[in-house]
């Protein structure tokens, strides 16, 4: 296909906006999609994406589209993950594209993920062309929504398209609109091949199925390609588009998007980002912004049952298949057994993670509190990574601890602003700038570090906004504080599972506030429980779960010993989901208890 | 008719005793379901008929269905011991105990001397009744008192007051039957330390022979329950843990033998039906949502009088499911029920893997569980069972 003829583009938008609905409208539109094919968040295909109406894998879908003016354009629809966590991942779609549709929500508004995607989208130097969708909604106020459009993008209202992707209102026009206003790709056909990776799956039958967008020259099958980052060098085995469902096409040139299969079984082969080209032929220079994928949040997962910890690394080499953001490594607690240290992009890669891990592979999991990465310095000058609180050294061996401040930016309903400093406030955060998108929302940008956000931040911030406030964050740099690890002993013995690196101010609230919630979560064991928190050797708090005392049904039962029996069964299913910390039983909620903990 | 006082095979054993434990293994009982009550008591969860609440069941036609169903027992016994539970029994005029009680000696046999006991309810009783309750060879009863404080028994839902329960004790030892118990209730939240200790202290001193002392239990779908649940104050495990120690110290001392946690008796008043149920005893039972237990099989009756009544009609057991039990898991029940006597459960080889499991050797290092003489003992009956669920986790497969 002419360059001329193709736009490629993506859609940005926070969740619930109607993302995914407006994808499915568009190929049901142009015909790429029978309608009998049809079904809600055609583009998700994971279980739980369907589930939590979220995009968490890349896609990308080739549409014919026949214009008004006679012409047949290809369009490539390349859908993203929009939320903050796949910020590297949203970055490489963005890449692959010329446009984005920013579609906001006639009702909500803008929203901080929206804002944050859209800066990515305009710093790509993307065309962006402003969405207002479900204006059909009784509490629609798309005049409010198109002004804080415009106001972000610079541009005037008139250029806001106002939609309907649920009833399909305004997609005729909007697809006009994408042939007219986004730019043609730009590459040099005869050049060597360049071409960007952005995504990758990974397929039983084929292997590794890399998403790329061929920016210069052109990729026929049979080539031998090179990756330039990586440096390897592989056959081009198969070449297509997807539409959605796989076509084989052989050949893909400059400005065309599609998949390339290379048989190869590992996804470090071929990493996001990458930049593919001939290995007789190769360009002189990658394409920009390759990154590694960080991991930002720790968190330990051990199997409730011991015997399971192969069926985990089994299961998370399964994951790692498809995601080669998942970092672990094999680590062992003393409280809770065998089990791994992993790494993840934010909070909801690890939650994810973990639901996939428990319902996907069936496994019971439990997941130590999320911690960051803290730089230690030494006496001897040496720096020390810390991903895990019970790796951090001992207070005499150290210089300081530094740790990842994030920059956030909050967007919320201007009668809360109140409530957001004063939450920030008691989370270490710095205030920046504040803008006001319209005179009833405003945006606050912080300093913050990320060791507060990822505590129930994110929950509290919903909660003292009733619902309103969104939340965005990228990484700043690292900073000295004055941090210390508080530990929890059970009976006598520190649960290293327990322990978590606070600020000294804080440390010693958030003892007794652990030591509390424990006290409440631990169930009354055969003999007393003391629960202490202690920086050090020094006890800071403490309290006693006292020995049970009745446990018996002290009556009779006409003889009916099976109901009995059924009974103490149930109750002894219930207590499965027990772990044995030494001698003292533990419910797996309490090894999430210290997210829930009101530090104040 | 039998001399309506037999002398006790189990006269000279303790209570308590590992050998009377054991015999009681061997012993054969009947029970009987009589599901009336004038009203249903706000804690109660059994299969009852409340006729305060229109449940019209006529006492003659069930006593009919009882008897049929008696007819459709396979052989078994002779008999050591009878029991009528409820409900309540006493609320069955003395003929149609005693029809029952003749159609179980016709088909099963009694042995000399077996028990034979009701409970009765304290309002019910009169020395006219209880003359006629020692005619049909009744040789115990056991007294629903429940507690010795009006307060409790109101906030108990009950009907008597404590001038009913004595005038029933002090008339069922004149009329002469040979063993009298009375039934007790602690640690509702109504109940305070001093009220639990006047009623063990009126416990003693009325003369009894045995005492049944039950904590109280929330059980779902009761009127208890929805109480509860709309914030009225739930007993408390501390406090009832307190009052059963409080209990087992004055007993002791007055006399008595706890034989099972629940369970009372001063020497020679072991209650046999109590006792062979919990040694993994085998017992037939009929009327509405009876158990029974015999040949490794538990099955139990409909709980719906309506159902239960159809199925007699029909000619058929009105069964609603048997449980048929592999000699381990039968193994298994006798420990798990074993371990609420005080003389334990034997050794055997179920037992045994028990013991030794980690589970095991933890109960016994924490001073909860013991091994003597080749039995299994629960040390702190109040946690009986914390070991019971332990128990049942031992696996069946090498026995």
């Amino acid at each position: 296909m002419d360059q001329s003829r193709i736009r490629n583009f993506s859609i940005i938008a926070h969740i619930d906006h109607g993302k995914s609905t407006l994808a499915d409208r568009l190929l049901e539109r142009t015909g790429a999609i029978a309608e009998r094919d049809m079904r809600d968040q055609l583009l998700d295909d994971m279980d739980l994406e369907r589930e939590r109406g979220i995009t968490i894998k890349a896609n990308a879908v080739r549409i014919d589209y026949d214009a008004k003016n006679g012409e047949r354009y290809e369009l490539n629809l390349i859908d993203t993950p929009g939320h903050v966590d796949f910020s590297y991942e949203v970055s490489r779609s963005l890449e692959a594209c010329e446009g984005a549709l920013l579609i906001v929500d006639a009702a909500q508004g803008v929203e901080a993920q929206t804002l944050a995607n859209a800066h990515l989208a305009i710093e790509s130097g993307l065309e962006i062309i402003p969405i207002v969708n479900k204006i059909d909604l009784p509490a629609a106020d798309p005049d409010r929504a198109a002004r804080e459009l415009a106001n972000i993008l610079g541009g005037s209202t008139d250029e806001v398209v106002r939609i309907s992707a649920k009833s399909g209102s305004g997609i005729d026009d909007l697809l006009e609109i994408i042939v007219d206003r986004l730019p043609t790709p730009i590459g040099d056909p005869d050049a060597p091949l360049r071409a960007l990776v952005f995504d990758s799956y990974y397929d039983t039958y084929r292997g590794v199925v890399a998403l790329i967008r061929v920016v210069d020259g052109s990729l026929t099958e049979g080539d031998r390609i090179r990756l330039m980052a990586s440096g390897q060098d592989l056959d081009a085995s198969e070449v297509g588009v997807r539409r959605p469902a796989i076509e084989r096409t052989g050949r893909l040139v400059a400005g065309e998007v599609g998949y390339l299969i290379t048989g190869v079984k590992d996804i470090d082969l071929i990493r996001v980002g990458d930049t593919v080209t001939q290995a007789g032929n190769a360009a002189s220079e990658p394409l920009e912004g390759y990154a590694e994928p960080k991991s930002m949040v720790f968190s330990g997962l051990f199997p409730t049952d011991g015997d399971d910890f192969e069926r985990l690394r089994e299961a998370l080499d399964k994951l790692r298949l498809n995601d080669s953001s998942l970092r672990y490594t094999a680590e062992t607690s003393r409280a809770l057994g065998f089990g791994f240290r992993v790494g993840f992009l934010g909070l909801l890669h690890m939650d994810i993670v973990r639901e996939r891990l428990e319902r996907e592979y069936d496994l019971d999991l439990v997941a130590t509190a999320p911690s960051v990465e803290y730089r230690a310095i030494l006496l001897d000058g040496s720096e020390q990574i810390v991903q895990s609180p019970q790796d951090l050294p001992s207070p005499g061996a150290l210089v300081t601890i530094e740790e990842p401040y994030m920059k956030v930016m909050i967007i919320t309903p201007s009668e809360y602003i109140g409530a957001v400093m004063e939450l920030v406030q008691t989370k270490r955060g710095e205030m920046g700038e504040m803008n006001y998108l319209s005179p009833e929302r405003v945006e606050l940008h912080y300093l913050m570090p990320l060791a507060e956000i990822v505590f129930d931040f994110f929950d509290t911030l919903k909660s003292r906004t009733r619902g309103y406030a969104s939340l965005d964050y990228e990484p700043d740099e690292y900073r000295p504080a004055d941090l210390v690890r508080v530990d929890i002993l059970l009976n006598a013995v520190s649960v290293d599972a327990f322990s978590t690196i606070v600020h000294k101010d804080r440390a010693y609230n958030y003892g007794k506030a652990m030591v509390h919630k424990l006290r409440e979560l631990i169930p009354r064991q055969q003999f007393d429980v003391p629960i202490q928190a202690a920086i050090g050797s020094r006890i800071i708090a403490r309290e006693t779960v006292k020995a049970k005392r009745k446990d018996v049904t002290a009556k009779c039962y006409g003889g009916d010993i099976t109901r009995k029996r059924k009974l103490l069964e149930r109750q002894k299913e219930g207590k499965k989901r027990m772990k044995m910390v030494g001698s003292v039983e533990v419910p797996q909620e309490a090894f999430i208890a210290a997210l829930k903990i009101d530090q104040d | 008719m039998r001399a309506p006082v037999s002398p006790d095979p189990a006269n000279g054993l303790a209570p308590d005793s590992a050998v009377l434990a054991d015999l009681a293994t061997e012993w054969k009982s009947a029970y009987v379901h009589v599901p009336f009550c004038r009203r249903r008591c706000p804690y109660c969860d059994f299969a009852i008929v409340d006729e305060s609440a229109g449940g019209a069941l006529d006492h003659g036609q069930y006593v009919e269905a009882l008897l049929s169903e008696i007819a459709m027992e396979s052989r078994f016994g002779p008999l050591d011991a009878v029991n009528f539970g409820g409900g309540t029994p006493s609320r069955l005029a003395p003929r149609y105990l005693v029809a029952v009680i003749e159609a179980l000696g016709e088909r099963f046999g009694m042995k000399d001397g077996a028990e034979m006991s009701l409970e009765v309810n304290p309002e019910d009783w009169s020395d006219e009744y209880g003359a006629a309750l020692v005619a049909a060879g009744f040789t115990r009863i056991s007294i629903g008192a429940q507690s010795f404080d009006s307060i409790v028994l109101e906030a108990l839902g009950r009907l008597h007051d404590v001038g009913l329960i004595e005038a029933a004790i002090s008339g069922a030892r004149s009329v002469g039957i040979r063993s009298v118990g009375i039934d007790l209730i602690f640690g509702h939240p109504g109940e305070t330390d001093e009220s639990w200790e006047r009623t063990i202290d009126r416990a003693m001193d009325v003369g009894v022979d045995h005492i049944s002392t039950y904590s109280l239990t929330v059980e779902p779908g009761t009127e208890l329950s929805r109480q509860v649940h709309s914030g009225a104050p739930a007993p408390d495990d501390d406090v009832q843990a307190d009052r059963y120690q409080r209990f087992e110290e004055v007993s002791r001392d007055g006399g008595f033998v706890r034989y099972e946690i629940s369970n009372h008796a001063k020497p020679g008043h072991v209650c046999r039906y109590n006792l062979a149920t919990w040694a993994h005893g085998e017992y037939v039972a009929f009327g509405i949502g009876a158990h029974d237990h015999r040949w490794g099989l538990r099955g139990r009756n409909h709980r719906r009088p309506d159902r239960y009544l159809e199925a007699i009609a029909a000619g058929k057991r009105p069964r609603v499911g048997i449980e048929n039990l592999t000699a381990p898991e039968q193994e298994r029940d006798q420990l798990m029920v074993g371990l609420r006597l005080t003389a334990g459960a034997p050794l055997t080889p179920t037992a045994q893997r028990f013991v030794s499991s980690a589970a095991g050797e933890r109960l016994i290092r924490a001073g909860i569980l013991e091994v003597v003489e080749e039995r299994v003992r629960v040390l702190k009956p109040m946690l009986t069972d914390t070991v019971a669920r332990e128990a049942l986790s031992v696996s069946l497969n090498d026995c």
